[in-house]
C-alpha cells in the first residue's frame, strides 16, 4: 500500500527507497574496505594470489546481468517466451555465481588461507560472504518475478513492468558491487 | 495596529486545496480496523509515533532509574543499599557482621553500560526522531502518510524486538553486558573477558543488530517521503526547519548506521569464529590465546564513524523541533531561515569527518590527529550560527512564557554550555588532559542528553494537543521545567571541576584513592541534584498520563496560532489526515507578524502584491 498524493513526485516513492536502501549497503562496504586498507597499512598481513575461481563467478554473474536486461527488453516488447526464458537463465547464473563463490573459497582453503588465520584472509572470506548474503535477496527477488512471470497471465502493465524494474536494479546493483569489490581485492594487493 | 484576520482552515482547503481521490482509493483498508490495527499493529504514522514515544518513555525511565543506583554508590560509597535488594537481588551483597549491602562492581559497570546504550539508541534516536519524524514529517508536508506505512509499522517493530532483548539480557544471572555503551574490544570481543562479556554481550549485539535495521526502515520511508510526497506547492525552501531537520538526520542515519553493522559483523565474527579482526595477542589466566594480529583500534574507527554522526543523529532533530516550536512561540519568523538550512547540511557534512577526536588518545598518528581537530573545530561555526539564529529570534518577540518556549530557551542554555566545552576537547593537546575524565561525562550529558531532552519536551508539550487532543498541564509543565533546568546544571557544572582534576569517569568508587577523595561532598550534592531531577522527570510522566484523560480538551484545531499544516487538519484526525482534500501551499511556513497580522498560515494564497518572506 503506497500513497501517493503528491503530482510533483518526479520518481517513484519504491524505486527511490530502493536507491536508498542501496546506498546503505554502498555505506556497509565502504566500511569494510576502508576497514581493510587500515589493516593492511598495520603490517603483518598475508600476501597471496586470489583463487582464478574468482574471475569465473564474475563472468557468471556479468552473465546474469546481461541475461536479465534482455528479459526486461523482451517484457516490454512483448516477447513473452524470450522474456521467461531470459528469466530462468538469470536465475540459473545467479546461483551459478554462489556456486562459483562457494568453490572460490575451497580454494582458498586449499591455498591454506583459513577464516581463522591472518586478518588478509579473514576479511576476503568475509566480504564475499557478506555479499553472496546480498545476492541470496536478489535470488528471492527473482523467485517472485518468475513467479509474476508464470503464474500470471502475460501482460505488459505499467504495474508489472514497475515491479520488474526493481528486481532488475537489484540484481545490476549487486553484481556491479561485485565488481568493485574484486577490483578492490585486486588493487589493494 | 494589526487588524485580526482569522483564516477558516476549512474554507481555505476547500476551495484552494486539492482532490487526489482519496476516498475512491482507500475505502476498504481505510476504514476496516479494528482495535489490533488500529492500536497494535496501527500502519497509521500518527499512532506510530505515538508508540515509539511511548516506548522510549518506558525506557527513559529505566534508564534514568539505573543512573540513580550508580549515582547511590559514587554519592554514598558507604551506605548500605541493602533496600535495593528486593529489585537486584544477587547484584547486592549483604555483609554477614554488618548487614550493610553493597553494590557488586560487576554490575555497576553493567549499569553504567545500560544507561548508555538506553538513553542514546533507545530513547534519544527512537523515542526522539521517531516519534517527531513520524508525526510530522506526513503531517507538515501535506501527505496522506509516509510513503510506505508498511515499512513504517516494521520499523516500531523491529525497535519493539531490539527493546525486548535488551530488556531480557538485563536478567540474566550473568547480567547485561558491562563493557561501556561504545562496547570497545577486548571487553566486547571475548566472552571470558567479564562476566557481562557473554551472553549479555550476545543479546546486546543482536538487539543493536535489529535497531540498526528498524533505524534503516524508518530513515529510507523518511527520506522518500521527503522527496515524494511533498503537497503541492510545498518547495523544499517552504519546509518547516523541523522536516529539514528530521531528513538530514534520516540522510546520517542511512549513512552511517551500515557502517556499525559492519563493525558489529567483525565483531561476532571473533566472538564467535576465532578471527582476529579486532583482537591481539591476549593473555587470559596466564595462557595465550589463539588470537594473532588484530587491532581494537580498527574497531573504534568503525563505531565512531557511526558514533559522532549518531550524536547528531539526536541533536538535529532537536534542534528542528526546538526551532518550530520558537518560532511560534516568539511570534516572529525564525531568524535566518536559510541559514538554519544551510548550517544543518554543513553539520551533516562535517559530522562524518570527524569521528577520531573522540580516538585521540587511542594512539592515533598526531599528524593524522590534527586533520580531525581543525575539523572539529570547524563545526563549531554551524552550531554557532544556530544558536545565534535561536537568541536572534528571541530578539524583541513577542515571547509567549509558557512550557514548550520555556523548553526552547533551556535548551539553547545548555546547547551553548556544552558546545563549549566541545571546543576544549576538540584540541587534541587539551585532550590528554581531559580525556576519559569527568570532563567528558559533563560535555556529552550537557550538549546531547539535556540539550536533546529539552527539544523533546518541547516538541511533546507543544504537539502534545495534535496527539491526544489536550493539553498538559501548565503549572506542573512549569515545575517539571524549572526543576530539570537548575538541576542540570547542578549535576553536570561540578562534574567538569572533577574533570579538570583529573577525576576519571567509569570508576567504582573514588574514596579510596588519595587524589580523589577529597571530591566526596560534590559527589554527593550531584547525586542529591540527580535524585531530584528524576523525581521532576516522574513528575512530567504522570503529566504526560493524567492529561491524556483529564488535561484540558483542545477546542480549535490550531490552539496556538501555528502557520503550519499539521493544524489544519481534524482534531481527531483519522487515517489519511485530511478529511477531503489536501492543503496547497502558498507561503514559507514562518509567516508570523507579516504586514501587521499575527500570522498567516502556510495555506493561505499571497494576497495582491505581496511577496514571498524570504
Ligand atoms: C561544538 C562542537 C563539539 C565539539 C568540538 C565536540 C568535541 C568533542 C570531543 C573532542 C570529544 C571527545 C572527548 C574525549 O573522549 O576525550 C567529545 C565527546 C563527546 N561529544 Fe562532543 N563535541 C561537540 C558537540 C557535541 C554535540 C552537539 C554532541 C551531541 C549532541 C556531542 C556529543 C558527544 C558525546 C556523546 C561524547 C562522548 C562519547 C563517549 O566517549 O562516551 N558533542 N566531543
Ligand atoms: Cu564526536
Amino acid at each position: 500500500m503506497v500513497f501517493n498524493t503528491s503530482d510533483n513526485s518526479r520518481i517513484n516513492p519504491q524505486k527511490f527507497a530502493l536507491w536508498s536502501a542501496m546506498a546503505s549497503i554502498v555505506m556497509m562496504f565502504a566500511a569494510l574496505s576502508s576497514a581493510y586498507i587500515v589493516r593492511q597499512a598495520q603490517g603483518n598481513w598475508l600476501e597471496f594470489q586470489l583463487p582464478s575461481m574468482f574471475y569465473v563467478s564474475t563472468i557468471v554473474i556479468l552473465l546474469s546481468s546481461l541475461t536479465l536486461h534482455n528479459s526486461y527488453r523482451s517484457f516490454l516488447a512483448g516477447k513473452e517466451k524470450q522474456y521467461k526464458s531470459l528469466l530462468v537463465a538469470t536465475f540459473v547464473l545467479g546461483l551459478g555465481f554462489i556456486v562459483a563463490q562457494y568453490l572460490g573459497w575451497q580454494r582458498l582453503y586449499a591455498l591454506g588461507v583459513d577464516l581463522k588465520g591472518n586478518p588478509s584472509g579473514s576479511f576476503i572470506y568475509v566480504i564475499t560472504f557478506l555479499h553472496v548474503a546480498h545476492v541470496l535477496g536478489g535470488i528471492a527477488c527473482l523467485i517472485v518475478a518468475m513467479f509474476h512471470a508464470f503464474a500470471l497471465k502475460f501482460n505488459v502493465t505499467k504495474r508489472r513492468k514497475h515491479r520488474f524494474e526493481l528486481v532488475v536494479h537489484y540484481w545490476h546493483f549487486v553484481d556491479l558491487l561485485w565488481v568493485y569489490l574484486l577490483v578492490f581485492l585486486m588493487i589493494s594487493k | 495596529m494589526s487588524d485580526i484576520i482569522t483564516y477558516d482552515e476549512k474554507v481555505l482547503i476547500e476551495e484552494n486545496g486539492f482532490d487526489d481521490h482519496f476516498h475512491d482509493h482507500h475505502h476498504e483498508d481505510k476504514y476496516k480496523s479494528n482495535f489490533i490495527s488500529t492500536y497494535i499493529f496501527s500502519m497509521d504514522h500518527k499512532m506510530i509515533a505515538r508508540q515509539f514515544l511511548i516506548t522510549g518513555m518506558i525506557w527513559a525511565i529505566i534508564g534514568a532509574a539505573m543512573s540513580i543506583i550508580f549515582r547511590l554508590q559514587l554519592g554514598f560509597p558507604d551506605e548500605s543499599l541493602a533496600w535495593l535488594k528486593p529489585l537486584l537481588g544477587k547484584w547486592i551483597t549483604i555483609n554477614a557482621e554488618t548487614g550493610i549491602g553493597s553494590l557488586q562492581p560487576e554490575f555497576y559497570y553493567a549499569l553504567v553500560t545500560m544507561h548508555g546504550t538506553i538513553i542514546v539508541f533507545f530513547v534519544l534516536t527512537a523515542g526522539l526522531s521517531g516519534t517527531f519524524s513520524n508525526l510530522l514529517i506526513p503531517l507538515q508536508l501535506g501527505a496522506r502518510d509516509m510513503a510506505s506505512p508498511f515499512l513504517n509499522m516494521l520499523s516500531y517493530w523491529f525497535f519493539f524486538l531490539a527493546s525486548v532483548i535488551m530488556f531480557y539480557s538485563l536478567f540474566l544471572s550473568t547480567g547485561p553486558f558491562s563493557g561501556g555503551w561504545t562496547a570497545y574490544p577486548p571487553l566486547s570481543a571475548l566472552p571470558q573477558a567479564s562476566i557481562g562479556s557473554g551472553a549479555g554481550m550476545t543479546l546486546w549485539t543482536v538487539s543493536l543488530v535489529l535497531f540498526v535495521v528498524s533505524v534503516l526502515l524508518g530513515g529510507i520511508n523518511y527520506i522518500t517521503t521527503v522527496l515524494n510526497l511533498r503537497t503541492k506547492g510545498m518547495t523544499f525552501w517552504r519546509m518547516p526547519l523541523t522536516i529539514w531537520a528530521f531528513f538530514v538526520t534520516a540522510i546520517l542515519g542511512l549513512l552511517s548506521f551500515p557502517v556499525l553493522a559492519s563493525g558489529f559483523f567483525l565483531l561476532m565474527c571473533d566472538r564467535g569464529l576465532g578471527t582476529s579482526f579486532y583482537l591481539s595477542e591476549i593473555f587470559v589466566g596466564g595462557a595465550a590465546l589463539d588470537f594473532a594480529g588484530g587491532s581494537p583500534v580498527l574497531y573504534q574507527h568503525l563505531f565512531w564513524f557511526l558514533g559522532h554522526p549518531e550524536v547528531y543523529i539526536i541533536i538535529l532533530p532537536a534542534m528542528g523541533l526546538v526551532s518550530e516550536v520558537m518560532a511560534v512561540h516568539a511570534r516572529k519568523p525564525i531568524f535566518g531561515y536559510k541559514f538554519m538550512v544551510y548550517s544543518i547540511l554543513a553539520i551533516g557534512f562535517l559530522s562524518f569527518i570527524v569521528w577520531a577526536h573522540h580516538m585521540f588518545m587511542s594512539g592515533v598518528n598526531p599528524f593524522i590527529s590534527n586533520f580531525f581537530v581543525v575539523f572539529t573545530l570547524i563545526i563549531a561555526v554551524p552550531s554557532a550560527i544556530k544558536v545565534f539564529n535561536w537568541i536572534a529570534t528571541l530578539y524583541k518577540g513577542n515571547l509567549r512564557l509558557n512550557t514548550p518556549m520555556l523548553f526552547c530557551i533551556g535548551f539553547v542554555s545548555m546547547f551553548i554550555s556544552g558546545g563549549l566545552t566541545g571546543v576544549f576537547l576538540g584540541n587534541s593537546a587539551i585532550d590528554i588532559q581531559m580525556h576519559d575524565t569527568y570532563f567528558v561525562v559533563a560535555h556529552f550529558h550537557i550538549v546531547m542528553g539535556i540539550a536533546a531532552f529539552f527539544g523533546m519536551y518541547a516538541g511533546v508539550y507543544h504537539w502534545y494537543p495534535r496527539m491526544f487532543g489536550r493539553f498538559m498541564n501548565e503549572t506542573i509543565g512549569k515545575i517539571h521545567f524549572w526543576a530539570t533546568l537548575i538541576g542540570a546544571y547542578a549535576i553536570f557544572w561540578p562534574m567538569h571541576y572533577l574533570g579538570l582534576a583529573g577525576v576519571p569517569r567509569r570508576y567504582y568508587r573514588f574514596d579510596s584513592f588519595d587524589a580523589f577523595s577529597s571530591f566526596s561532598s560534590m559527589n554527593q550534592f550531584i547525586t542529591i541534584a540527580a535524585i531530584v531531577v528524576f523525581f521532576a522527570q516522574i513528575l512530567m510522566v504522570i503529566n504526560f498520563f493524567y492529561s491524556m484523560y483529564y488535561g484540558k480538551k483542545m477546542t480549535t484545531k490550531n490552539p496556538w496560532g501555528a502557520s503550519t499544516l499539521e493544524w489544519t487538519t481534524p482534531i481527531n484526525a483519522g487515517h489519511g489526515n485530511w478529511d477531503g482534500n489536501l492543503p496547497v501551499v502558498h507561503r514559507w511556513p514562518y509567516d508570523y507578524g507579516k504586514n501587521g497580522q499575527d500570522f498567516i498560515p502556510q495555506i493561505a494564497p499571497m494576497a495582491e502584491g505581496e511577496e514571498d518572506s524570504h
